[in-house]
């Protein structure tokens, strides 16, 4: 009998992975960008030491202006508030990353594991923006929506994080028991313009 | 839909991320053990209901989930400013020379 334990994304049973291949023209792409760690890390961003911590493990600055994230190497950082983050880490880093994370911060913080608690779908193509149109009430123009801001907003009235990564391409991050719910809602608002899972 | 600004986003908000949250600046007593039943039941349950000037906390619900102050007119809905947990009001009733 076998100990290993098989890891199940929040959209397993949609079983995206078969329907890769299958149509390829879709205005709307979407991957979804599974088993990412995920940690969400509170802390004073007025505490130089806290920052100095945070650039020493993560090899990137914390980004403490609002709606922005940073991206280095080793971890993809998003702004949630001004004292909350969310640190995204390659797959299976994410316990190494938060132990070096307790052993350099000092002071007042916390580091939550929230790797299975939601997922990242990322949106591209050419008709993604007509999509997300019909899905928040955020204005999605550049010049009130730049590559690398991040907003906390309504996405299909469940709660999402939505990061501009280039013009037509972003990623959501959603809760993981809203996460079929979004699937269905994706295939649904992308009928018109077909999509193509990658 | 109200747009709402909010002082940690930086930026204006559709009335659906937020939710309401009460009337602003209620200061909890610093020794509730000498309060009259009376006292503490007036810092529980009454609360102001102005017709005009109203600060009132809302919470950036699906935003950043944070409480912020807001100094709303309840007759004409407008929004007059929005500030941190902490801060004071710059508008107020009686600058407007309501009561
Ligand atoms: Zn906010």
């Amino acid at each position: 009998m076998s100990n290993s334990i098989n890891m199940e994304s929040p959209l397993h049973h949609a079983q995206l992975d078969d329907l890769v291949g299958q149509s390829g023209d879709g205005g709307v792409i979407l991957h979804e960008a599974k088993f990412l760690g995920h940690l969400n890390l509170r802390g004073n961003s007025q505490d130089p030491e806290f920052l100095a911590g945070i650039k020493e493990v993560l090899g990137v600055e914390l980004p403490l202006s609002a709606c922005s994230s940073a991206k280095g190497e080793r971890a993809q950082i998003m702004w949630l508030a001004p004292d909350e983050w969310l640190i995204v880490v390659a797959s299976g880093t994410e316990h190494d990353v938060e132990k070096k994370l307790r052993l350099c911060l000092k002071g007042h913080f916390a580091v939550s594991d929230i790797s299975g608690a939601q997922t990242i779908l990322e949106l591209s193509g050419i008709n993604v923006i007509d999509l997300l149109k019909k899905s928040t009430g955020y204005d999605l123009h550049l010049d009130s929506f730049p590559i690398g801001k991040v907003i906390g907003t309504n996405f299909a009235k469940a709660g999402a994080h939505i990061l501009r990564l280039e013009k037509n391409k972003f990623q959501l991050v959603v809760r993981r028991s809203f996460s079929d719910y979004i699937w269905l809602w994706i295939q649904q608002g992308s009928k018109e313009y077909g999509l193509t899972i990658t | 839909m109200l747009l709402i600004h909010c002082p940690y986003c930086e930026e204006m908000r559709e009335e659906e991320e937020f939710s309401p949250a009460g009337q602003a600046h209620i200061v909890r007593p610093l020794d509730p053990e000498v309060l009259s039943d009376e006292e503490w039941a007036r810092y529980l349950f009454f609360r102001k209901n102005p017709r005009g000037l109203h600060h009132e906390m809302w919470l950036h619900t699906h935003g950043c989930r944070k409480y912020f102050n807001v100094t709303r007119n309840t007759v004409t809905y407008q929004i007059m400013e929005s500030y941190k947990m902490g801060q004071q009001p710059s508008v107020t009733a009686s600058e407007k020379g309501q009561s």
